[in-house]
């Protein structure tokens, strides 16, 4: 079994997100597709499942040429696609999830499902509740219950983008198992990520994109400098944090207060220091979010004894701080970042602080081109969100930072970002705490942290379990403080 | 090529909704072509039918910007009914209470009528925000609210003198009436005052950074607190502002319309607004003809009634077999967009 991808295109307006992309995906194998932010990935793993419908091109599974009308027509024919955060219905029944999007005939019913969801645990070591409601499941179980969905409904091809960022270290082993075993089975599997590491780790062969052409297709291992050269055009600059002795007076203390609303125990005392960087390392939901919303006064349960320049604004709101310079990045960009349906240009005007009745919508403009420029985001002032990559949005949300924060306070600065514009915007955060803002940001990934943080922060199950110096954070350190072993 | 799609569509949007009712026509056993003419002649055949035409459009006008700026916020403002009479009742107790010149007095009932009406959309905009009440329950609530306190006074406090009937109130001064030209029933001072307040609307809309945040605000609540905006007080400036303008639409139905209060100054009009600017797909300029059709309709149903006995009910079903048809053929252009390049308009 193969599937064979003919010259697929795919433009939008002048943009070509896919230039007559041919590829060849052999059963048993897990096929990488890496590429820098808007290099064409996701609109080619949504090509192929049916979510949007190519220009020109074709697409067969053993000589078999696919109607790919739609995301079911996609399934019938056999590939599935595994979003980040699959989309399910919160309130029904693990179940009733597999049944919502089946065709209605004998071999789909409830009591199939429940069979096949058991068996499918079974196999893959999974432990899903099929009664249970999803929304108790967390995001790494609901991607597992998709996976079983999906081959459910018969896909024999299994497209993932970037399936990762969303989901905790064990959860992560767990993902890369299932997926070897699905190959194994014989399925085919398109892993998309713009991580170097994970590519090499699960992958037996990549085809690297860079503005929507291939550049070339490469056998794993292989040199990772091999893939870097196929992504970029430059070469990186490695670059690293400055020594932390230029560090000013205490800009922010924190006295007493509870971390998180769940663990009691959880209680803090620390300060952090003008252009200090702070990384808060852990496992999704150990408690780094709570942290950083109480301190931006996002959290209503926490009030008290958050001091900013020795003034007390424990009571003041996240609106209230931000006049102080606080500023927070969610890692949610689509519901809790950007507002869907208004351009660039219109979020610019919002995140500048004008307040005379008619806007400048000339300045706005001229200011949402510069951001553009500035962070190199593949769109223009009238692009609306849905219309940028994934990377893309990230860019705008960093763009949107006011000047001179204060107090920056981030959720996964860099997730969803290629390498090289991830060092890049280190490199533009790095120029803000020069000028004296605090940083304060979650991150997943163990080079980010070690690379730019001043301390670290390792929380697990709610509270702070070890301070670090960067000098002292190694990734076997910090891999056993993440699972709770000092 | 964006262009040419836009076209098919606009005319597909005009072509399916005649024929569907033509058929109508068919199945009441009416001829279609006659009727179609006697909409022609209805609306629009003579001065005074289009005057009257005209005098129906400035309610749907004011009606359907008060909506646009709630729908802009997210809103179902269901209760746009009750804001037209919380208007209409305060014009009417200037109108009553004092005497002074046109001028004077016209203004004196348009501010009232704005603060009326703001006072019952800011009630349902504050049972949404402060009370946690769905906006469209609150909103029918305050409706019925509205009706019975104009019933209430018109039956009690303000009726007329030794009769207490539903018919309404005494006729205002004529100092309270909305100037009009010679033969005609409309007042183009009400006009002009429906088409100034759109082009207000939307411009505030569209250009201020009032408007902006309103819009963010409808669209993505959370990530509009996230700049810094208070979406609750935005809901509810969305439904003060709509009350006020809802009740500029009371003040034209009492003063430019019947000259007094009666039961049913608020001519469902509210309701009718709401499917006008669905039509509209929220797009502001599209607002004027789609009222004005409305309107025609309206006043051809008169006609339909008169000269081919049908009931006068049945404008109300063309005007719903618009907005059907008019909605399946959006979703459908919604669908095959996702699937075709997208253009970068990017519209709610
Ligand atoms: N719906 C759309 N309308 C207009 N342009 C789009 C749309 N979707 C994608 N694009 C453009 O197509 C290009 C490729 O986008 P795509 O989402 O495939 O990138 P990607 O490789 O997945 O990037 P990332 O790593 O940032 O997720 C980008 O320039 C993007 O702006
Ligand atoms: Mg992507």
């Amino acid at each position: 079994m193969s599937l064979q991808l003919r010259s697929i295109t795919k433009t939008f307006g002048p943009i070509v997100a896919n230039d007559s992309l041919s590829l060849t995906i052999e059963s048993g194998e897990i096929h990488g597709l890496l590429g820098e932010n808007g290099a064409g990935k996701s609109t080619l793993a949504k090509v192929l499942s049916g979510f949007v419908s190519p220009d020109s091109g074709t697409v067969e599974l053993d000589d078999e040429q696919l109607k790919l009308s739609s995301p079911s027509a996609a399934v019938s024919s056999g590939i599935g696609i595994l979003h980040q955060e699959p989309l399910v219905f919160l309130d029904f029944s693990a179940v009733d999830n597999m049944l919502v999007g089946s065709p209605r005939d004998g071999n789909h019913t409830k009591d199939l499902a429940e069979e096949h969801l058991l068996k499918i645990c079974e196999q893959f070591n999974f432990s899903i509740d099929p009664l249970i409601p999803v929304q108790k499941l967390s995001v790494g179980e609901r991607q597992q219950l998709e996976i079983a969905r999906l081959l459910w409904l018969g896909a024999r091809v299994l497209i993932l983008d970037e399936p990762t960022t969303a989901i905790s270290g064990s959860q992560r082993e767990n993902l890369f198992q299932t997926i070897r075993s699905l190959a194994e089975a014989g399925m085919s599997v398109i892993f998309v990520s713009h991580k170097l590491e994970e590519i090499q780790e699960i992958c037996s062969r990549v085809t690297v994109l860079r503005q929507g052409r291939i550049m070339g297709t490469k056998h794993l291992p292989c040199p990772t400098s091999d893939l870097i050269d196929l992504m970029f055009d430059r070469e990186l600059e490695p670059q690293g944090r400055k020594s932390s002795d230029s560090l000013g007076s205490i800009c922010l203390e924190l006295c007493g207060q509870k971390v998180t609303t769940h663990f009691e125990s959880g209680k803090v005392d620390m300060t952090f220091r003008t252009g200090e960087i702070v990384g808060l390392a852990g496992l999704e939901g150990a408690g780094q979010r709570d942290l950083l919303r109480s301190i931006a006064g996002l959290d209503d349960t926490v009030t008290e004894g958050v001091f900013f320049r020795s003034r007390d604004i424990g009571d003041d709101s996240y609106i209230h701080r931000m006049q102080y310079g606080f500023h927070y990045l969610p890692a949610d960009r689509g519901r809790e970042g950007l507002v869907d349906g208004l351009t660039i240009t219109e979020h610019v005007a919002l995140a500048s602080p004008q307040r005379s009745i008619a806007t400048d919508w000339k300045l706005s403009r001229e200011e949402s081109k510069k951001i553009i420029d500035k962070f190199s985001i593949k769109g223009t002032p009238e692009s609306v969100p849905a219309s940028l990559s994934g990377g893309n949005q990230q860019r705008l949300l960093l763009g949107l930072i006011p000047d001179n924060p204060t107090v920056l306070l981030m959720e996964h600065p860099t997730r969803g970002l290629d390498i090289e514009s991830a060092a890049w915007v280190w490199k533009y955060l790095m120029s803000l705490t020069e000028e004296g803002t605090t940083i304060l940001f979650s991150s997943s990934d163990f080079d980010e942290l070690m690379t730019y943080c001043d301390r670290i922060f390792v929380f697990f199950e709610g509270a702070i379990i070890q301070e670090l110096a960067s000098v002292e954070a190694t990734t076997e350190r910090l891999g056993s403080l993440l699972g709770g072993v000092k | 090529m964006f262009v040419r799609n836009d076209l098919l569509f606009l005319g597909l949007g005009i072509l399916v909704p005649v024929c569907a009712s033509m058929l109508v026509f068919l199945f009441v056993d009416a001829p279609p072509l006659r009727a179609t003419e006697l909409f022609f002649e209805g609306a629009f055949g003579s001065s005074q039918r289009m005057g009257d035409t005209l005098m129906i459009w400035v309610p749907l006008l004011l009606a359907s910007s008060a909506l646009i700026i709630t729908f802009s916020a997210g809103m179902w403002n269901i209760g746009i009914e009750g804001q037209i009479i919380a208007g209409a009742v305060a014009a009417s107790f200037v109108a009553r209470e004092f005497e002074a010149s046109t001028p004077v007095v016209l203004t004196a009932m348009i501010v009232a009528g704005l603060i009326g009406g703001m006072i019952w959309g800011g009630l349902a905009g504050l049972l949404r925000v402060r009370g946690g009440v769905n906006e469209i329950f609150g909103g029918l609530g305050l409706n019925f609210v509205a009706t019975g306190l104009v019933v209430y006074l018109i039956m009690g406090p303000w009726s007329r003198r030794g009769i207490a009937s539903t018919g309404g109130t005494e006729p205002f001064r004529p100092q309270a009436w909305f100037p009009t030209l010679d033969g005609l029933r409309v007042s183009p001072l009400s006009v002009l005052l429906a088409i100034g307040v759109l082009i207000l609307v939307l411009w505030f809309l569209s250009r201020t950074s009032y408007g902006l945040r309103l819009r963010a605000t409808g669209k993505n609540p959370l990530a509009a607190s996230r700049f810094g905006i208070r979406t609750d007080a935005y809901l509810l400036l969305s439904f003060l502002l709509a009350g006020g303008v809802a009740g500029l639409a009371g003040v034209t139905q009492a003063a430019a319309v019947y000259h007094r209060l009666v039961p049913s100054i608020s001519g469902g009009y509210g309701f009718l607004a709401i499917l006008i600017v669905l039509l509209a797909g929220f797009r502001g300029q599209w607002i004027l003809p789609i009222a004005l059709f409305f309107a025609a309709v309206s006043m051809a149903s008169f006609q339909w009634q008169l000269q081919l006995g049908l009931h006068s009910s049945l404008g109300g079903v063309i005007q719903g077999i618009l907005v059907l048809s008019v909605l399946l053929l959006s979703g459908y252009r919604a669908i095959s967009y996702m699937r075709k390049p997208i253009s970068e308009e990017g519209d709610a």
